[in-house]
């Protein structure tokens, strides 16, 4: 081992290549957090520290609005493909190989492979037309609702919540299940006590990256949205037409922080496996 | 087979089926199924205020390469359709090339870190990969703008005289795909070169291989598959970008998923916007199926 000499794996220009990546990977988004803190309305000239437009951002109703609209979209999203993610994967691994298994593979993993501006015209065109439907029968609160939002998200979600669990499962002991029920544990209480609790940390897993995919979408929901149902993601992209000022550092920096804190959660719970 | 056996085959395939049967109706009713519907637009004739009236044209596939001349009524060949096209393609193509050129030193030089770093490097890379694609883009933007952090670097350091204007270029596009795709082409490589046994470069060196030799006869070879998985993983977002060309090329420089956007919001023509769909799904979907089969070939060969 100690042979594995690092002379020999180094080539020449890929160190001082890779650093220059990492420092343009961070810049711009370090920046971007800096300016957050900036006391002058300018989004490229330092006024000194300030926490102003954090304070802005936090009274802005609209801001207030497509935050609260964001999370309990992403909520919904994740508890929903995360639910039916974990079934579907207790489904598809730990048996014998059957037909239709590499079909329930492509569907589930369908998402990741098309492109989001093609669902979203998909969507905007279905849900439009049921949307007038709904309308036309009288049943104008179906026709307007969040819940357009959420289905398009559960749907975008399941393989997100689908992958961690799977790789959970098929990395699991199936001894103790054995073993549950040569000790005359029925199925249920096996799962119910054995498998589940073996299986947490996927599922937690899963359900973060889920909500965490939810909560950082824009085109999906772009085009699906009603009136007046921006989520923040939404919400910024409309901004950046506008004059900008530093409030949208600021909403920026928090999104960014959720998602960091989220990620590093999920990173320490996958890793406790090794 | 005996029929106990094929009695458990059976059972097997319908608890597979119905447990996943309640993700298949959600998929079916909001990721699948919709596609169906934009097959069907697309063949569909263009309403007065946008959407469609329900008479069957070709009209919508045509529209993508064609246009009736407004003054002579001849069918002439659309430019602008073929310029974004031809745009979209071709940056794609840049940014899967470019990543590659930086990403495979760095994923090189991650998988060579010793293992209690690597992680940390690795965990570096992942961040910007699950932060907002938007959030992303807007940083580039602000590097970028004409009072942006490249420029007061350039005229600081006294590289220019006056500001450079990148911002809403096909250059632009170019820095802000390749920024935001780039962890797609790291991670594979990194999986790839990590798998990658640094004695057979010790073997070669002994043999008297240059560094060059080492590089094209030995590396190349064995991380192929993880090449191959970077650049379709950044080529197909690439192609069906919508969030970076808009902000970066500020609606003047469009790429296909803004073309798309365009003839649906605003409400000009739907079945162009589903035909183009179409083709850009046809696209991925065949980049994705290159790849499948060569992967399927790769897992074969090694059992």
């Amino acid at each position: 081992m100690a042979d594995r000499g690092f002379k020999v794996a180094r080539l020449p220009g890929f160190a001082i290549t890779a650093v220059l990546v990492f420092v343009a990977l961070y810049l711009p988004i370090v920046t971007l957090v800096a300016y957050s803190f900036n006391a002058s309305m300018s989004i490229s000239t330092w006024g000194g520290f300030s926490l102003e437009w954090y304070a802005r951002a936090w009274e802005n109703r609209q801001v207030q609005d497509a935050t609260l609209r964001s999370l309990i979209i992403a909520t919904f999203a994740a508890v929903i493909s995360t639910t039916v993610a974990t079934i579907a994967a207790l489904g598809t691994t730990r048996r014998r190989a059957f037909k239709g298994q590499t079909f329930i593979y492509v569907m589930i993993n369908q998402p990741l492979m098309v492109p989001e501006i093609v669902t979203a015209v998909a969507l905007m065109i279905l849900f439009g037309i049921v949307k007038v439907w709904l309308a036309s029968q009288g049943m104008d609160r179906m026709a307007h609702g969040l819940h357009w939002l959420i289905l398009a998200h559960a749907a975008f979600c399941i393989p997100f919540a689908y992958l961690p669990i799977r790789a959970r499962l098929e990395g699991m002991d199936l001894t103790l299940e054995t073993a549950a029920a040569d000790l005359y544990a029925t199925p249920w209480q096996t799962f119910r006590r054995v498998t589940l609790p073996l299986l947490a940390p996927g599922i937690i897993a899963g359900a973060m990256l889920a909500f965490v995919i939810s909560l950082d979408n824009v085109v999906i929901t772009e085009f699906v949205k009603s009136g007046g149902q921006d989520t923040l993601p939404t919400y910024m992209l409309g901004q950046m037409r506008r004059q900008l000022t530093p409030e949208i550092n600021a909403v920026s920096s928090m999104l960014l922080a959720v998602t960091v804190v989220l990620l590093t959660a999920f990173f320490l719970l996958t890793r406790r496996k090794d | 087979m005996s029929p106990a056996e094929a009695e458990a085959v059976r059972r097997s395939a319908r608890d597979g089926w119905l447990l996943s049967l309640p993700a298949l109706v959600i998929l079916t009713l909001a990721a699948v199924g919709p596609l169906a519907i934009v097959l069907v637009y697309s063949f569909l004739t263009p309403g007065q205020h946008g959407n469609v009236v329900w008479d069957f044209s070709t009209g919508g596939w045509v529209g993508i390469l064609w246009t009736k001349d407004i003054f002579t009524g001849e069918w002439v060949l659309a430019d602008g359709h073929l310029t974004i096209l031809w745009r979209s393609v071709w940056l794609s193509l840049l940014t899967t090339l470019f990543a590659l050129v930086i990403g495979f030193p760095t994923a090189w030089f991650i998988a060579t870190r010793p293992p209690r770093e690597r992680a940390l490097w690795l965990f570096l890379i992942t961040i910007p990969f699950w932060t907002n694609l938007l959030i992303r883009t807007y940083a580039i933007n602000e590097v970028l703008r004409r009072e942006g952090l490249m420029n007061s670097l350039l005229l600081g350091l006294g590289i220019t005289d006056a500001p450079i204007e990148v911002l809403y270029t096909p250059t632009a596009i170019f820095i802000g795909m390749t920024y935001v795709h780039l962890p797609l082409m790291v991670l594979p490589l990194f999986a790839a070169i990590d798998r990658f046994d640094l004695r057979l470069l010790e073997a070669a060196y002994d043999l008297y291989a240059s560094r060059w030799q080492v590089l094209r006869r030995v590396i190349l070879p064995i991380v192929k598959p993880g090449l191959i998985a970077g650049s379709i993983l950044v080529f197909v977002p690439s192609l069906g970008a919508y969030v970076t060309p808009r902000i970066l090329g500020g609606g003047k420089q469009m790429m296909i998923g803004n073309f798309i956007e365009l003839q649906f919001l605003q409400g000009k023509n739907w079945p162009l916007g589903a035909a183009l769909s179409m083709v850009l799904l046809l696209m991925v979907t065949v980049a994705l199926l290159v790849y499948v089969r060569h992967a399927g070939r790769r897992s074969q060969a090694h059992g």
